[in-house]
This record gives C-alpha cells, structure tokens and sequence, in this order.
C-alpha cells in the first residue's frame, strides 16, 4: 500500500499571534511552528495502516518555504519513509494549493491520500477534498473512525446530532479529524533515522487565485463584565438581567 | 439578472434551521448586488418547511429529487449544484458538517475559489466581501472574492433567520445529472436520545472540570431542560477524561459556538476554551474562584461553588418559565 499524507507547518496553537505591520500576514517573530495537529492524526493512520500491511510505502508532501523540512523532518521521525517538499508561497486560497498538491499526488500512483480535516492557521477546511475532486478519486472528510481492509474505506464522520457511516473504494482521499487515533511522538531512535531519509525538493509556482487578502485584524477584545454577585443568592439579579438587559431569554 | 444559489439542508425529509439562515444571508448578498435568489433543496421526495423559504428572501426554489438524495449523496450532490453552478454570482452553503464537506467539492468543480465559515458578508464595488476567523478566532481575515462564481460558507448561527421577506417562491424543479458516486453514506447513527449540537442551539451550557464528576452533568442537563431549546457543552479537560462525549466539546479541537446565550459552569477559561465561544453573544460564568480567566470575558458572573448556584439558577428559570 503506497499512502501519502500532506503536512502543513502552521504557528503552535498556543502561539501569540501578533499581525505584521503590512496588516496582511502575521508577525512571525518568537512564533513556534508545529506540524498541524490534525495532519498528525492522518501520518498516524498512514503509518499504521503501513505497520498493518506489513509492505509499502509513506510519503509525506509539504506546500511551503525552507523552513517547512524541519516540519516534514518530525513526520519522518514518526516513521514516515521520505518526504517532498513543494517549494512555493503559500496561498490564502485553498483551491491553489490543492491544485499544486493535486499535481503532485496524482502521478505518484497512491491507494490512499491522507490530510487533516483543517489547517489551524486559515481554517480553510477544504483543501484534502478539493484535492480528491481535482483527481477524480473518492473524498471523505473529517473522520473519526477510519478502517482499511480488502481495497475497501469504511469511515464515520461526526455529523450535528449523529455520526455518518460512509464507504468507498481505493483509491481514495480521507481527511482526519481527532478521535481518529492518536498520535505517536517520534523515538530518540526515530529522530536519528530522519536524518538520513530522502527529502526531495522541487519548486511550484502557486496561482493568484480568486481571494484577495483584503487584511488581517484583531478581533474586538470582549469587556469583561460585571460580577453580579457570590453564591445562590445572585441567581434572581442574574435572571434579572439575562431577561431584561440582554433579553436573551 | 444576476442571482444567488442557496444551498439548503434537509434530514429525513425536514429542512434544517440552519438553511433559513443561509437562505438569509444569501438575501444579504443579493441585494448587494441587485439579485435574486434560488435556494436549492436537495432530497428524495418531499422536503418538508420549505414553504418558509419565500419569506426568508427566496426568489424561487429549487427541488432536486434523486432515489438516492434521502441521505447526505456527497458525489450526486456535488454533481447537481456543479451543473447549474456557473450560472450564479455567488453560492452560500452552511459551514455544517455537510456544507463543509460540499462546498469544497463544488468550488473544486467549477475552478471556483471558496471562503469557508465566514461570520459577516457584504457588497463592495460590485464584489463580495467577507470575514472570517483564522488562528483559532484570534484574527479576523478579510477577504475580496473575486471569481465569476463566489462561492461562500456561513457559520451556523451568526446569521440570524430573518422571516420578514415576504416573498412567494416560486417551485422550478432541476435535473439531476448523470454522476459517478464514489461515497456512499449508509447510514446515520443517532445517539439514544436525540441530543441537540451545540454548534446549532440557541443557549449552551457548558461545563467543566469543576463539575468534579460525569454524575453531576445531570445538573446542567436540568439546566438546559429548563432554559428549553438548549444544549450541553463540555471543555477538553472532562471531555478527555471520558465524561462527555467528544461531540459536546467546545473550543479550539472542538467545535466552534456561537449561540446567544453561552453558560460556563465550573470551566477556568483557558484560551483554547475560549476560542471556541469568543463570539457567544452573551456570555455567563459560574466559578468558585474569583480570578478565573473566564471572568475577563463573560459578561456577567457569579462567583461561588457551582453546586449551590446551579439548582438555585434552575428552579429560578423554571418559575420564570412557568409565568
Ligand atoms: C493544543 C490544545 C488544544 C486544546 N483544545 C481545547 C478545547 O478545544 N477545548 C477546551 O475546553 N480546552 C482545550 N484545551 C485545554 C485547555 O488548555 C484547558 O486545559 C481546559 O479547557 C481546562 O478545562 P476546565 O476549565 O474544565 O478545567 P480547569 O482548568 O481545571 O478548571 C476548572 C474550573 O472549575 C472551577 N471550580 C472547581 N470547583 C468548583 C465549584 N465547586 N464551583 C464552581 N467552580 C468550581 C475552578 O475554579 C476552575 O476554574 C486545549 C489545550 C491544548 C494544549
Ligand atoms: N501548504 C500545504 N502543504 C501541504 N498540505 C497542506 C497545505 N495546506 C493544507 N494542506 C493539507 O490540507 C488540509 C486542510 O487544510 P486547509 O484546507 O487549509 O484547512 C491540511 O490539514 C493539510 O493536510
């Protein structure tokens, strides 16, 4: 089985995000830069379904600059077998990086291709499913219960208020979403390996697309408000005030 | 004339609440823009509600009907609207589960870019405008779009269904095209009772690791019975711990809530937290100490141990209810 996962290397969610003074991108001064966490949960599946089959290969591919190696390093580390970093500015507009990612995958003869549900800096939430439209291969997104047996994908997707059952066949797309698995962190032994594995460079020229970044800004912090009072005995001023200021219900 | 395509939702033959507000905030763009709007129900059979459509801002409606449309069809789906796509200025989908799943399909079909899970739209030189949330709602992005086809995702609950619009839609039926359907959905699994999302309802309640154990939700359960139409959240800690269902979660690995009422019962309002509920409208915190972080946002607080407030805050809510 010949799975690749694509990892994008994205500000440590914990990270103080300061906007730059050209108000279009982040100041990425002190900012640590982490795998994605839901592309780990997808090179966690892509290096179990390896183990479990016993034979084939993992790559995973990165859109990024330089410093997105040190990003595909730790997913070799994991156990992942090589990586290809896909030289190119990164894009507001998922369509364009799906379209280089697309180009990629699709000569590289994959049973599966595994993304993260969403990336936590744009949010996008749409570039694995672009991918699998753009190649004509099955999609399911956001999963968090996958099974791979016999050629065939069955897979559950959090839905409001259920879970969705789905099937396809391989070859096929699948976006991860937590619950899938859980990740492993590299070994002292693993991080040694990565070192030696193959990481190919190649260059892209990503498109304009069809979003303008018109500007980034802070959101208007929150006041906080008013303590209305200790212990039970402000529960009538509270319900008071839900009711008649915030007429919320 | 230009027009607006809006995508609605149905479940088992009933039209989801979130539609309407798509259907609204569709409106929003097509007055921008001088435009009518389409919204577009997919389904096998009739769908019922859709007769509120019209007064939501609806031109006409559009019934695609398909043996295999009863279920979520990710593939027929993606199909249909992809046939009569390029026919409209803009496309709104839902930022729910499945719109989340469709939009891209369609954006990718049609070579068209698309803005997910966007809070706030507008018109501006003739080109749609739009806001979103990015690194865990700690920056707003504004964007311009500027394709032939706009295509847009509304987060659930940021715009409110406005039934004021009076119009009388018009019913079009559309023709399904042939597909190639790849994913099949077998089937939904319901919980074993049918428990509200918390990205949909109107009021959450929210609790935390101060409940001290999963019993004690039936607390907050009592709570949200109580308030009526309300939802039970969780954070990551209790969540993590087994107590809740990951599905409850509320925050930056969880799901993203906006409802007008948000409670926050025993929670400390850690950033990851907060990411998740920032835009409440009206934010409540319940905690026995003092300086919990959460007190900085929350627009009104009661300092004290959950334990008494909450079945004080129910039987108050209740009388209220009852008058
Ligand atoms: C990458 C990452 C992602 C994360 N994602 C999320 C996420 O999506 N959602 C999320 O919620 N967290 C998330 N977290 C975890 C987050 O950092 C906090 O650990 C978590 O939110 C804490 O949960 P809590 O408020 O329930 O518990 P605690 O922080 O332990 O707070 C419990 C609170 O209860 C109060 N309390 C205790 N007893 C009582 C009582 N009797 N009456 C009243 N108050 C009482 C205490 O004063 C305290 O403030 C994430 C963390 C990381 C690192
Ligand atoms: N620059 C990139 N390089 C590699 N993979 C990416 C890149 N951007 C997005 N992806 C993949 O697409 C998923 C969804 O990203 P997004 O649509 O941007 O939220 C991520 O979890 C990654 O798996």
């Amino acid at each position: 089985m010949k799975i690749a996962v694509c990892l994008k290397r994205v500000p440590d969610t914990t990270a103080k995000i300061v906007v730059g003074g050209d108000g279009k991108s982040i100041d990425e001064a002190g900012v640590k830069f982490v795998p994605n966490p839901y592309d780990e949960y997808a090179l966690e599946a892509a290096i179990a379904l390896k183990e479990k089959a016993g034979a084939g290969e993992t790559v995973v591919i990165s859109v990024g600059g330089d410093s997105s190696q040190e990003t595909i390093r730790t997913a070799l580390a994991m156990g992942i077998d090589r990586g290809v970093l896909i030289q190119g500015a990164g894009s507001a507009d998922g369509l364009e990086v799906a379209k280089a990612l697309a180009a990629e995958i699709g000569a590289g003869g994959y049973d599966l291709v595994l993304f993260g549900k969403l990336a936590v800096d744009d949010y996008n939430h749409q570039v694995g499913v672009m991918v699998g439209e753009l190649l004509g291969l099955p999609v399911i997104s956001a999963v968090s219960a996958l099974t791979v047996e016999n050629g065939a994908v069955s897979a559950e997707r959090e839905i409001e208020g259920g879970v969705e059952v789905l099937s396809c066949s391989l070859p096929a797309v699948v976006t991860a979403d937590k619950g899938i698995n859980t990740p492993r962190l590299p070994s002292l032994k693993g991080i040694m390996a990565a070192k030696k594995k193959p990481l190919e460079s190649k260059p892209t020229t990503i498109g304009a697309g069809g979003l303008t970044l018109a500007g980034l800004s802070l959101p208007a912090e929150r006041q906080a408000g008013r303590i209305v009072g200790e212990g039970p005995d402000a529960v009538p001023a509270l319900v008071q005030l839900l009711r008649n200021e915030a007429k919320v219900i | 004339m230009a027009a607006i395509l809006a995508v609605t939702e149905q479940r088992q033959g009933a039209l989801r609440k979130v539609s309407l507000e798509v259907v609204t905030a569709a409106r929003t763009v097509a007055d921008g823009l001088g435009a009518t709007v389409d919204a577009l129900v997919l389904g096998s059979g009739n769908v019922e509600g859709t007769a509120a459509l019209g007064g939501h801002g609806a031109n006409r409606v559009l019934t695609a009907s398909h043996d295999g449309f009863g279920l979520y069809n990710p593939d027929g789906y993606a199909a249909t609207i992809a046939s009569i796509g390029a026919n409209y200025a803009a496309i709104v989908f839902a930022a729910s589960a499945m719109g989340r799943d469709l939009a891209p399909r369609v954006a990718a079909k049609l070579g068209q870019s698309l803005a997910t899970d966007v809070t706030a739209l507008s018109v501006e030189g003739g080109k749609l405008v739009v806001t979103r949330p990015v690194y865990a709602g700690k920056v707003l992005q504004k964007l311009v779009l500027s394709g032939s086809t706009a295509i847009v995702s509304v987060r659930p609950n940021t715009f409110a269904a406005d039934g004021s619009k009076g119009l009388t839609a018009e019913a079009v039926a559309v023709t399904v095209p042939e597909f190639t359907q790849r994913v099949t959905v077998k089937e939904i699994k319901a919980p074993e009772q049918a428990v509200l999302d918390v990205t949909e309802a109107n009021i959450v309640v929210s609790g935390g690791r101060g409940l001290k154990e999963p019993g004690n939700f039936k607390l907050l359960e009592d709570l949200a019975a109580a308030l009526g139409s309300a939802a039970v959240g969780a954070s990551r800690a209790v969540v993590d711990a087994g107590w809740r269902e990951h599905g409850a979660q509320v925050g930056q690995t969880g799901k993203t809530v906006a409802p007008s009422l948000y409670f926050a019962v025993g929670i400390s309002g850690a950033i990851q937290h907060l990411a998740g509920m920032r835009t409440s409208k009206v934010i409540v915190a319940i905690n026995k100490d003092k300086d919990a972080p959460i007190f900085k946002v929350a627009d009104y607080g009661i300092v004290g141990d959950l334990f008494e407030v909450l079945p004080r805050l129910t039987d108050e809510i209740r009388k209220l209810k009852a008058e």
